[in-house]
């Protein structure tokens, strides 16, 4: 931080546009994702060890918890993608005045895929 | 329009506290318009800054009701629908006193950013002959007019979370002389801009581009330089 009164930083009043709340999911899903990636993982080599395990395993993945457990990472998974291609796009390709409509798009394809999964599941 | 404006406005230094004053409110009246009211009518010793009050010399921009703005140009009927207003010097630099900020480290960043010209000619040559229409031309086009307001890296958390950070101004500012055929300065340039304070810091959170009041982009400039750095050091020329 710099050395001046906290008093007279930004405050959500500088921060509330488009892109400044698209860095803010991107940052939290990949945050989120790295705490609960390695934990999901860690469960299914924990079930999958033997078969009486195996049949735990499977019946706890009936529960609805578990359901929106799952749905839960598909869905950072799609924000995180969606907000890494944005920027890829904004910064790699031919600047242009676009950056509302990519945050618009990584927005719906956001919600498209959990909606698709919500309905899969 | 008649009533009046509850203003706070910043006094002292970075721990200093707002103090509230009442300003009649007036058609088509501006920002700097109420700071002016409250210096000449109501408390004399309030410290601010401007000189053009038409846009154009970058010295009037504070931060009101939380956003970063050029305050000569700002309507009070766009930012205080409500009446209220907050004024308060800009973030990210110390503050001199009341609304004025030191702008030092933002202009010697544009020094450390190289962001002066090096060319070879002297006035005995002729002129560079560079086509509007080329790609570089249009590059530097699109930065070129920026007035040094400082509304950019006041409205970047980047400034504030990395103090080495060069800033949207600097690294715009850069871009444009890169693009620049006649400069001279460029495997330097580049390399300033490189750094941890550099280019790469950036988070593309884009709200000097939302924020700047002469509608330029510097986080395209940034992408560019971005690019163009990663580029040199494929090549190795870095
Ligand atoms: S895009 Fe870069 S320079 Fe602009 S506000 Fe964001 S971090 Fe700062
Ligand atoms: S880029 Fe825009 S906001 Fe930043 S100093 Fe220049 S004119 Fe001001
Ligand atoms: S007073 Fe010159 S830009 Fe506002």
């Amino acid at each position: 931080m710099n050395s001046h009164a906290s008093a007279l930083g930004n405050d959500v009043r500088a921060r509330n546009h488009p892109a400044w709340w698209a860095f803010l999911v991107h940052r939290l899903s990949g945050i989120a994702l790295a705490i609960f990636l390695p934990l999901h993982f860690f469960a299914l080599g924990q079930a999958l060890e033997g078969a009486a395990k195996l049949e735990v395993f499977l019946r706890w993945t009936d529960q609805p918890l578990f359901h929106f457990g799952v749905w839960g990472l598909v869905v950072l998974l799609a924000a995180h993608l969606a907000g890494g291609l944005r920027l890829l796009a904004l910064e790699f390709l031919p600047w242009r005045e676009w950056h509302k409509t990519l945050a618009a798009i990584a927005a719906g394809f956001t919600l498209a895929a959990g909606i698709a999964i919500a309905l899969a599941l | 329009m008649s009533g009046n404006l509850s203003v706070r406005v910043w006094r002292g230094r970075a721990d200093g506290a707002f103090q509230s004053f009442e300003v009649p409110r007036y058609a088509s009246q501006s920002v700097l318009d109420v700071v002016t009211h409250i210096q000449r009518k109501l408390d004399a010793t309030l410290a601010y800054r401007y000189a053009c009050r038409v846009g154009m010399c970058g010295s009037c921009a504070m931060t009101v009701n939380g956003v970063a703005r050029w305050t000569c140009r700002t309507h009070v009927d766009k930012v205080a629908a409500d009446g209220r207003l907050e004024i308060a010097p800009l973030h990210h630099l110390p503050v001199i006193r009341d609304l004025v900020a030191d702008m030092r480290e933002f202009f010697d960043k544009w020094a450390r950013a190289r962001g002066s010209f090096r060319g070879t000619k002297t006035r005995h040559d002729g002129f560079a002959a560079v086509s509007p229409a080329s790609r570089k031309r249009r590059a530097i086009e699109a930065g070129i007019e920026c007035i040094g307001c400082g509304v950019c890296y006041s409205a970047c958390d980047t400034v504030a979370w990395n103090p080495d950070y060069l800033g949207p101004a600097a690294l715009q500012r850069a871009w444009t002389l890169v693009n620049d055929v006649r400069d001279t300065a460029n495997p330097e340039r580049l390399r300033a801009v490189a750094g941890d304070g550099g280019c790469g810091a950036c988070h593309t959170h884009l709200s000097c581009t939302e924020r700047c009041p002469k509608q330029l982009s510097p986080t395209a400039g940034i992408a560019g330089l971005k690019r163009a750095v990663t580029m040199a050091a494929l090549r190795g020329t870095l």
